[in-house]
C-alpha cells in the first residue's frame, strides 16, 4: 500500500497533518524514533532544501534498511556544511571522496559489503546537481549501467550553490546565476539547453528511478523505501529549492518546492525497468508565474521591464511536462504509486507514445 | 616452482594469492593482460570471494578502490600512462584518505604526442601524490614486490603503486616463481583497517579541513612516507627470509664498492647497465649501478650511503621535466649535496626508444674522459630537431611538430634506436 491512502489535506497548504493519520500512516520524519542522520548544528544556510532533503531521504532509508547503511557524499554545500573538521552531523558511516567519484565510490563501498558476505548493508551515494548532471554523470552513468546495488539520490538546487551560483547543465532556461547574468540582450541562462537526468537514468532501464521534492514528505519517504526494497542501481531525484542561490525568503523553500510541482515544472514521477509505472497528479494546478515571481533569479522576467513573452516560454515548458507525464487528473487513470498504468503517454487520449 | 610466464600474468597470479576482495579493472595497454587475467581468476571461483569490477574509467577505477577499502575490503587496481593521469584527481585521494590501495602501474609515455610504449612519465606524474612507488627491475621482483606492498600498504594505511616497465616486463616471458599460496598467506595477514565504514560504529571519513588543521594533517602523510622507509626495508629482509630470496628494498648495489662512476636508474634498464658494467669491469673500469627501488619516499639516506664514495653519478632516467631535465637526478643531487661528486643527468628511452649497451658504453666512454654534460639526451637525432626547428623559423603556420618530425623521419613506428 502507497502513501496514497492518506488524503487529508490542511486548509491552503497541501501538506499532510500526521495527526490526522493513523500510526502506521505517519510519516518517519515525524516519529521519535527517526535516525536524526542529518543532525542538527550543521551549517547550512537558513531556510535550505536539500538539508531538509538529505535528513528526509536518508532517515527514511535508514528506516528502510533497519540502521545497515552507509552513506557516500560528492563534494558540494552538504558535504561542506556537514562536516567542519572536526565536527560532522552525520550519525550514519559517511564517505566523502571527490567531487565527481560519489558513484563510483559508492559502487566500491557495495562492493565491499558484497564481498565479505554482508548483503545486509546497504548503499545510498548523494550529490547535488552537478555532481550529479555535470561532473558526476560519467561515474553515475557506469553505476547504472552495470546496475550496481546501489542508492543514489541527487539533491538538485538547480546550480553550483557551493561555489556561489554559477550554472549547472540542471539550471532551467531564464535563471539567473552568476554565469548567466541578465545583461545585454541575455536573459538568463539560455532556452534549449540542459539534460533531464531523471529521464536519463530512466533511458538505463535501471530498476528504480522517481522525482520527489521536499514538500510532499510521505512522497519522498514512500520513494525512499520502495528504492530500498529493491536491488540494483537506483536513482531518486529530489528538488530542493535555495534561497541563496534563487534569491527567494527562507520561509518560501517548501512553498516552491510545492510550486515547482503544482505548475507542472517538475515532473513527479516513479519508473522502473525503463517504464514509467506513475506519476503524482497535480492537485491544483497553478501558472508558473506564481512560482517565478518568488525567486530573485527570475526578477529580470518582470522588472524593469516586464517579459511575458519569456514567462510564455516557461509556462510552455510546464505544459509540455502536464502533456507529456499526464500530470492533471483527467490525463489518465493512473494516480498512485505502482499503479496499473505502465505509461502516461500511453493512457493519453488520441496521441500515439513518443 | 618457477615458470616460463608473461609478466603480466605472473602478477596477477600474485596479485590473486594476494586474496584481493575488490578487483577494479578498464583497459589500457600495457596493463590489459593483468586484468584480462584477474577476470579469468574470479570468473573461474580461484580467486574467492572477490568482487571484480569492469568500470567505465580509470577514473572510476580509483573511486571503486576507495569505496571499497574504506569499506575494509583489500582492494587492487591496475593502469599505464593517460589512465594514470585521468585517475589522478581519485590517486591524490586515496593517499589523502590514508587507503591502503595497491596498484600496478604498467610504465608508459604520455602524450601528446601519442605513444603506447614504455616511459617512467606517468609514474614521475603523481611522484607528489603521496603514494609508495615501487619500481621492478625483473618480472620475478615485480611479482614479489605485490605481496610486499599488500604488507606495506595495510601496514601503514597507504597506497602503494607498483611500476613495472609497460610491455618490457609486462609482455616479456621469462622465468618467474609465483610466491605460493600457503607462504603468501602467512607473510600477509588478514586486513585490519584503521578507519572503517560500518553501520555498528558509525565513522565520517573525507571530513572538510580547514588553515587550523591541513599542515598538520600533510605533515602526518609525510611521517608516514618517512615511516615507509624503514617498513620497505624490513618487509624486504622479511621477505627474503620467507621466500628464500631478495626483491625489493629501498636500493640496490651492484659492483659499486669501488667504483669511481657509478649509475643510477629505476626499473628494468638496469639489467641492460649491468651487463654493460660487467664489459666494463672485464675491461678494468671501475664503475658500479644502485637501483633505485622505492622513488617514493626518496631513500635518501641510502642513496647518499650508496653513493658516497663515487667520483662521477651518471642518472639514466625515462622521463623529461621539459624545462628542467631530469626529476631522479634532481631528488638524487639534493640527497648528495655536499658531496664532492658530480651528477649527470641522462635522459633516455623516452616513449619506448631502446637504451642499448652499445650506448651507455658510448655515455660512460664520454663520463669517463670528463666529457659528459650535466644534461644529455641519448640517442638524440639532432637533425630532427634542427629540421623541426629551421621550419618554425622560417614559416608562421609550420604545422603540428609531430606529424612534420615523423615526415622528417621518414618511417613510422619502426625506429627503435
Amino acid at each position: 500500500m502507497g502513501y496514497r491512502a492518506v488524503r487529508f489535506y490542511q486548509t491552503g497548504s497541501f501538506a499532510v497533518g500526521n495527526r490526522l493519520v493513523g500510526s502506521e500512516d505517519r510519516s518517519v520524519q515525524s516519529a521519535t524514533r527517526r535516525n536524526n542522520s542529518l543532525s542538527s548544528g550543521h551549517r547550512a544556510c537558513q531556510g535550505c532544501g536539500e538539508a531538509l532533503g538529505a535528513r528526509y531521504v536518508l532517515d527514511a532509508a535508514m528506516e528502510a534498511t533497519a540502521g545497515q547503511m552507509v552513506a557516500v557524499n560528492a563534494t558540494g554545500c552538504l558535504e561542506v556544511f556537514s562536516t567542519p573538521y572536526p565536527e560532522t552531523s552525520w550519525r550514519v558511516p559517511w564517505l566523502h571522496s571527490l567531487f565527481g567519484n560519489a558513484p563510483a565510490v559508492a559502487t566500491g563501498v557495495a562492493a565491499a559489503f558484497k564481498a565479505k558476505g554482508r548483503t545486509d548493508v546497504r548503499v545510498v551515494g548523494q550529490a547535488g546537481d552537478g555532481g550529479t548532471v555535470d561532473i558526476g554523470f560519467g561515474c553515475l552513468s557506469g553505476m547504472f549501467e552495470r546496475n550496481d546495488d546501489v542508492l543514489f539520490v541527487c539533491y538538485d538546487n538547480e546550480a553550483y550553490m557551493n561555489t556561489g551560483v554559477q550554472r549547472s547543465s540542471a539550471t532551467p532556461p531564464a535563471a539567473r546565476t552568476a554565469t548567466t547574468e541578465a545583461i545585454g540582450d541575455a536573459l538568463g541562462n539560455a532556452f534549449g539547453q540542459g539534460k533531464n537526468l531523471p529521464l536519463l537514468a530512466v533511458a538505463h532501464e535501471i530498476p528504480y528511478v522517481a522525482t520527489a521534492t521536499i514538500s510532499e514528505l510521505h512522497d519522498l519517504e514512500y520513494k525512499v523505501h520502495r528504492a530500498m526494497t529493491m536491488r540494483g542501481a537506483r536513482y531518486l531525484h529530489v528538488f530542493v529549492p535555495c534561497p541563496l542561490g534563487w534569491g527567494s525568503a527562507t520561509h518560501d523553500t517548501v512553498r516552491l518546492a510545492r510550486l515547482a510541482k503544482e505548475t507542472g515544472l517538475f515532473p513527479v514521477f516513479e519508473a522502473e525497468h525503463g517504464e514509467i509505472t506513475g506519476v503524482a497528479k497535480i492537485r491544483r494546478r497553478l501558472p508558473v508565474e506564481d512560482y517565478l515571481r518568488l525567486q530573485g533569479r527570475y526578477r529580470h522576467l518582470f522588472e524593469p521591464v516586464a517579459r511575458p513573452d519569456v514567462v510564455a516560454r516557461i509556462q510552455q515548458l510546464a505544459d509540455r511536462n502536464i502533456r507529456r507525464f499526464g500530470l492533471l487528473d483527467g490525463d489518465a487513470e493512473n494516480d498512485g504509486h505502482g499503479g496499473a498504468c505502465s505509461s502516461p503517454d500511453a493512457a493519453r487520449t488520441g496521441e500515439p507514445a513518443p | 616452482m618457477a615458470r616460463q610466464l608473461e609478466g603480466s600474468r605472473a602478477v596477477a597470479e600474485t596479485v590473486a594469492r594476494c586474496r584481493p576482495e575488490v578487483v577494479c579493472a578498464y583497459p589500457i595497454s600495457p596493463q590489459t593482460h593483468i586484468i584480462e587475467r584477474l577476470s579469468t581468476l574470479v570468473g573461474a571461483g580461484q580467486l574467492a570471494p572477490c568482487e571484480f569490477l569492469n568500470v567505465e574509467s580509470e577514473f572510476a577505477a580509483m573511486s571503486v578502490c576507495i569505496g571499497a577499502s574504506a569499506a575494509g575490503a583489500r582492494s587492487y587496481t591496475a593502469t599505464s600512462s593517460q589512465g594514470l593521469l585521468f585517475m589522478i584527481e581519485a590517486v591524490y585521494n586515496a593517499s589523502g584518505l590514508g587507503l591502503p590501495i595497491v596498484m600496478t602501474v604498467a610504465n608508459r609515455a604520455i602524450g601528446a604526442p601519442i605513444n603506447i610504449w614504455n616511459d617512467h612519465s606517468d609514474a614521475m606524474a603523481v611522484r607528489d601524490a603521496g603514494w609508495v612507488q615501487l619500481f621492478a627491475e625483473t618480472n620475478q621482483e615485480a611479482a614479489d614486490l605485490h605481496v610486499q606492498a599488500f604488507r606495506l600498504a595495510e601496514q601503514l594505511s597507504l597506497p602503494v603503486m607498483v611500476n613495472m616497465d609497460g610491455f618490457v616486463l609486462t609482455h616479456a616471458f621469462e622465468e618467474v616463481d609465483v610466491p605460493a599460496q600457503e607462504a603468501v598467506d602467512s607473510f600477509l595477514p588478514r586486513y585490519e583497517p584503521r578507519q572503517v565504514l560500518d553501520p555498528a560504529a558509525p565513522v565520517s571519513i573525507g571530513a572538510m579541513v580547514g588553515p587550523e588543521a591541513f599542515s598538520e594533517v600533510r605533515y602526518l602523510a609525510h611521517v608516514k612516507q618517512l615511516q615507509a622507509l624503514d617498513a620497505i626495508e624490513e618487509i624486504a629482509s622479511e621477505f627474503a627470509s620467507a621466500f628464500g630470496r631478495r626483491s625489493g628494498g629501498l636500493v640496490s648495489s651492484y659492483r659499486s664498492e669501488d667504483a669511481r662512476t657509478v649509475v643510477v636508474a629505476l626499473g628494468s634498464v638496469l639489467g641492460t647497465i649491468k651487463d654493460t658494467v660487467d664489459e666494463l669491469r672485464a675491461s678494468g673500469q671501475r664503475v658500479g649501478v644502485v637501483g633505485i627501488g622505492a622513488f617514493r619516499p626518496f631513500p635518501a639516506a641510502a642513496v647518499r650511503h650508496a653513493l658516497e664514495r663515487a667520483e662521477r653519478v651518471v642518472v639514466v632516467e625515462k622521463a623529461l621535466a621539459p624545462g628542467a631535465g631530469g626529476i631522479l637526478a634532481h631528488d638524487l643531487s639534493t640527497a648528495l649535496s655536499g658531496l664532492p661528486l658530480d651528477v649527470h643527468c641522462v635522459i633516455a628511452g623516452l616513449g619506448g626508444r631502446a637504451i642499448t649497451k652499445a650506448s651507455l658504453l658510448e655515455l660512460l666512454g664520454d663520463a669517463d674522459a670528463g666529457q659528459l654534460e650535466s644534461l644529455r639526451f641519448l640517442d638524440l637525432d639532432r637533425s630532427l630537431v634542427q629540421g623541426e626547428l629551421a621550419r618554425m623559423a622560417a614559416v608562421r603556420r609550420s604545422g603540428p611538430t609531430a606529424e612534420n618530425v615523423l615526415r622528417d623521419a621518414g618511417v613510422v613506428a619502426a625506429r627503435l634506436s
